[in-house]
């Protein structure tokens, strides 16, 4: 962390986005996160995010839970609404406030310990429910606010800072998603931001759950040799299936790739995600061959990321729930309480 | 590109624009820091050894630092270092126990400098405390040459002056003011060891058109008018003023004559107003003081009648410019305009003027009629004889005056001791880590948002009733304090160490100015346009580090950091630190000696 706020003053060429904002103008106050932290890449990732999709500040609501990783939203965003709920229970938070005003993007964080294990339950029931948010789980395989102990997400084998071997099996997040019905699913790394920005800004415009398993090294207490979450392990065993850009202006497509090793996914709000393919045969729209696909490398020692599965014409919970287009917290009273005559219209509609 | 070479003194002194800037290299920050502490005596003391008069340029210099100054280029506007500088002269304490022992024992060599201004005044400095016997030559009655002869009062008080000059004359320097100088041949027989010409620039440039010799009466020279001010021998003018230039000198006749009885004073200038030598601030004194200042007219001739001076007649002109952006100034004609006065000021230029040199002594002079002076050691070609400030190569300002006395007392110096002057000294370069703690440095790094601030003025109506009435009133302690802490400490270098780094880019998410990239290395020009903010200002440099682990170096763009250190705070390895560059350029004596 730093004691010193970060300074004002900016670079006199930085470009602004439609809104007349810089990317300066999406952070938040200064991270008190450890120096080198991978959540402050991942935060600076969202910023990015947010700036380039020249997304109004105040249309955005950033929910988290406790742990580390949830501290980080305060560190983005400032301008935006946020709430910080009880450990594990900020997908619940997010259904509830996503129900109360759709209107609103919804951008869940969290940690491993956060999501898989005190709230292992909580993730579940809201990418089943097809909660329309962006869920970023800031995996680094560790409690780092308790100094180290292995997290869920802990690799069978993998050896902890202080020299112990983790017994336990990992829960891998992409394949929970995945299983659950996640209709977009991603993973990324907080040490490329090359690849994660266009993850977060493909999530954001995505319809429905969307998630992203960020890894995201804890410099204090698993970055050391054994780790399999440390940045070097990461960059070792880092498979790439394609590559992202996204397009929300339908800009036009420069075809400079070989036929085939281009796939272009219109989602449901026009915008427009252009895959360059990086692992020949994979196929993002197909959620089985993802799962058997993501299994097999995960047996190798690979950690594939990238864009791994997309349902472009996903549905969220408004959807299955069939409520009206205005959010339900814009009703009036006249609205909720209709009076008598309704009453009795729709008793008589149930006889 | 190729990584860069920090260990090059070049290299970290350049991100020090302040000090690269200056022609004595005064270690900036190292002395705006001191002023923040409220370490006066010891921030005028950095000052007097790098640029020997810190009262008198903390009001008059022509602060070459300030436009270099970083601030400028991250806000809108620089430090004003000229006015810290004289903070420190204002409220340090006695400094007399801190100058430099002048040793009893005397080295044998004897030195004659010609001129008391500030080339000779710091050739004296240099070298009397290393057992020098100096005899100083002026035709003026006190020390200070043009600070004190040309310098209005109300700029720069003659206190100051005399306090300046006397730390030096107190050095045991033999002086022989009132005594001009009217051979050097006579001088050089005289046995001295080596002699200085310091003499300045002192003929200011004539005017003749028709009409100049008929009203000569109200007709004056600027700098020579000025000093009879100076020295009391004139102290009023007519009520309507005419001045000739566009200089810092035409400044000064104009702002005098407002104080002398010049209720209607103009100043009038051949070319634009924007190319006016003057410096800005000192337009904007002059134009504060209700004097215009009229631009494009050419003065045709001087008007009278009866033998007295009626007013100037001018011909209109304007800018052409040709292909090549080559400007000239075309008649428009228009009929001329005549301006009427009671005086002209004539302040459009001075020169070099050598009449007491023979020309058959030995001294080369070039084709303009100018000694041939070597341009880093000083020396003529008769080896004894050196030159410098206005003397050596035409009309410059204070501090490059002080810059050529420090290196020409080093040639004067080294030629006495049998060194080849040309063997110049390296500076004295230090590079210290600036960490104290996880979070703390030895510097304020918490940036401040001030604006610059303003120094106050005496009121107008007191100001221009007294020619002695300083008009600057100067920074207070609680002000000078404030606007030092805009300064950006850019001598605390951001140091990068690539084998630390475990790119994290920890650093390039702090980072307030986008300064910093991990990036494939490309040429300069490609990789000035990939950096996460363009690096447009091609005359600062880029920090390139040697390959990382990924294959990708560190660039890190030079221009627009603030050197708030949060690169190296946010660096989980320690792969950058904040380190404290100080050069301090070498002075006459043992370390400029072989043996």
């Amino acid at each position: 962390m730093t004691y010193i706020p970060k300074p004002k003053l900016h670079h006199p060429d930085l470009p602004k986005n439609k809104l007349g904002f810089t990317h300066r103008d999406y952070e938040g106050s200064v991270s008190t996160l450890c120096a080198g932290c991978g959540h402050d890449s991942i935060s600076a990732a969202i910023i990015q995010a947010c700036f380039e999709l020249d997304l109004p500040p105040h249309r955005i609501a950033k929910m988290s839970g406790i742990g580390c990783s949830s501290k980080t939203p305060d560190y983005f965003l400032g301008n935006s609404h946020g709430f910080n709920s009880v450990h594990g229970r900020m997908p619940s938070v997010l259904t509830g406030a996503n129900l109360a005003n759709k209107d609103l993007i919804y951008l869940g964080v969290s940690g491993d310990g956060d999501s898989a294990s005190i709230g292992f339950g909580q993730f579940a029931h809201s990418i089943r429910r097809g909660v329309n948010m962006v869920y970023i789980v800031e995996n680094n395989g560790v409690y780092g606010l308790t100094k180290g102990q292995f997290s869920a997400t802990s690799d069978k084998g993998s050896k902890s800072k202080y020299g112990a071997l983790n017994s336990d099996s990992a829960i891998d997040m992409v394949a929970m998603a995945l299983q659950l019905g996640a209709t977009y699913v991603a993973r990324g790394f907080s040490g490329d931001k090359e690849q994660l920005v266009p993850l977060i800004k493909a999530a954001i415009n995505h319809h429905g759950a969307a998630f992203i398993d960020c890894l995201s090294p804890c410099v204090a207490f698993n970055n050391h040799i054994g780790s399999t979450k440390s940045f070097d392990y990461v960059r070792e065993h880092n498979e790439s299936v394609n590559k992202l850009d996204m397009m929300v202006d339908h800009d036009p497509i420069v075809a400079d790739y070989a036929p085939g090793t281009m796939e272009l996914v219109t989602q449901h709000d026009g915008s427009v995600l252009r895959l360059r393919k990086l692992a020949p045969h994979y196929d993002p729209n197909d959620r089985i061959a993802a799962m058997s696909y993501l299994g097999e490398r995960a047996a190798q020692g690979e950690i594939v990321t990238g864009l791994l599965y997309v349902d472009p014409q996903g549905e969220d919970l408004h959807d299955y729930c069939n409520t009206i287009d205005k959010p339900l917290n814009e009703l009036g009273t006249a609205d909720l309480v209709p009076g008598q005559a309704a009453l009795d219209k729709l008793n008589e509609d149930l006889r | 590109m190729e990584p860069t070479n920090i260990a090059a003194p070049e290299y970290f002194h350049k991100v020090v624009d302040c000090q690269w800037a200056c022609p004595a290299h005064t270690p900036v920050p190292e002395y705006i820091r001191l002023i923040a502490a409220g370490r006066y005596t010891d921030a005028y003391m950095v000052n007097w050894k790098s640029n020997v008069f810190p009262g008198i340029l903390g009001r008059t210099c022509d602060r070459p630092c300030e436009p270099a100054c970083r601030r400028g280029r991250v806000e809108k506007e620089p430090v004003a270092i000229c006015r810290l500088k004289r903070v420190a002269a204002d409220n340090k304490q006695d400094i007399h126990n801190r100058l430099p022992v002048i040793p009893a024992q005397k080295n044998g060599k004897k030195i004659a400098l010609i001129g008391a201004g500030p080339a000779s005044l710091t050739v004296a400095r240099d070298l009397a405390p290393l057992g020098y016997e100096i005899v100083m030559f002026d035709g003026d009655p006190k020390p200070g040459g043009m600070m004190r002869s040309q310098i209005p009062r109300f700029r720069l008080p003659e206190a100051v002056t005399d306090e300046e000059c006397g730390y030096i004359l107190d050095m045991g320097i033999e002086t022989r003011f009132g005594t001009r100088i009217n051979s050097l041949k006579q001088l050089l027989s005289e046995g001295f060891d080596a002699i200085f010409v310091g003499s300045g620039a002192p003929r200011g440039r004539e005017l003749e058109l028709p009409g100049r010799k008929e009203a000569g009466a109200n007709i004056h020279i600027g700098i020579d008018w000025l000093s009879s001010v100076s020295f009391g021998h004139i102290d009023k003018i007519g009520k309507r003023v005419i001045v000739l230039g566009g200089g810092n000198t035409a400044m000064d006749c104009c702002r005098t004559s407002r104080r002398l009885g010049g209720e209607s004073v103009k100043v009038i200038v051949r070319s634009g107003f924007e190319e006016m030598k003057a410096s800005p601030w000192e337009k904007d004194d002059a134009m504060h003081e209700d004097i215009p200042i009229l631009n494009m007219l050419v003065p045709t001739e001087f008007l009278h009648k009866n033998g007295k001076l009626t007013g100037v007649s001018f011909e209109k002109v304007k800018a052409v410019y040709d292909a090549k952006g080559k400007r000239s100034l075309v008649p428009t004609g228009e009929p001329n305009e005549i301006h009427e006065c009671d005086d002209v000021l004539v302040a459009v230029g001075q020169e070099n003027a050598f009449p007491w040199i023979e020309r058959d002594i030995g001294m080369q002079f070039d084709r303009w009629d100018m000694p041939v002076v070597d341009e880093t050691t000083f020396q003529s070609t008769i080896p004894t004889v050196f030159f410098g400030g206005d003397a050596a190569f035409g009309p410059k300002n204070i501090i490059w005056a002080v810059a050529h006395g420090q290196q020409a007392a080093i040639s004067i110096d080294m030629f006495c001791q049998g060194e080849d002057v040309k063997k110049r000294p390296p500076p004295d370069v230090a590079i210290i880590s600036q960490k104290m703690g996880i979070h703390e440095w030895s510097y304020d790094n918490d940036i401040s948002n001030d604006l610059r601030y303003r120094v106050p003025h005496q009121e107008k109506a007191l100001a221009l009733a007294d020619v002695r009435l300083e008009v600057e009133l100067g920074f207070d302690k609680k002000i000078g304090y404030a606007e030092a802490e805009r300064c950006l400490n850019c001598d605390v270098q951001t140091v990068f160490a690539p084998n630390l780094c475990i790119e994290c880019d920890a650093c390039v998410d702090i980072c307030p100015m986008d300064c910093i990239t991990f990036t494939p290395n490309a040429p300069e020009d490609e990789l000035r346009l990939e950096l996460k903010a363009p690096a447009k200002n091609r005359t600062q440099d880029i920090y390139v580090s040697s390959e990382l682990k990924t294959g990708r170096i560190m660039a890190k763009d030079e221009d627009v950091c603030l050197h708030c250190g949060l690169c190296a705070e946010r660096c989980p390895t320690g792969a950058w630190d904040m380190q404290k560059f100080l050069l301090d350029l070498t002075l006459a004596g043992p370390a400029c000696h072989s043996k």
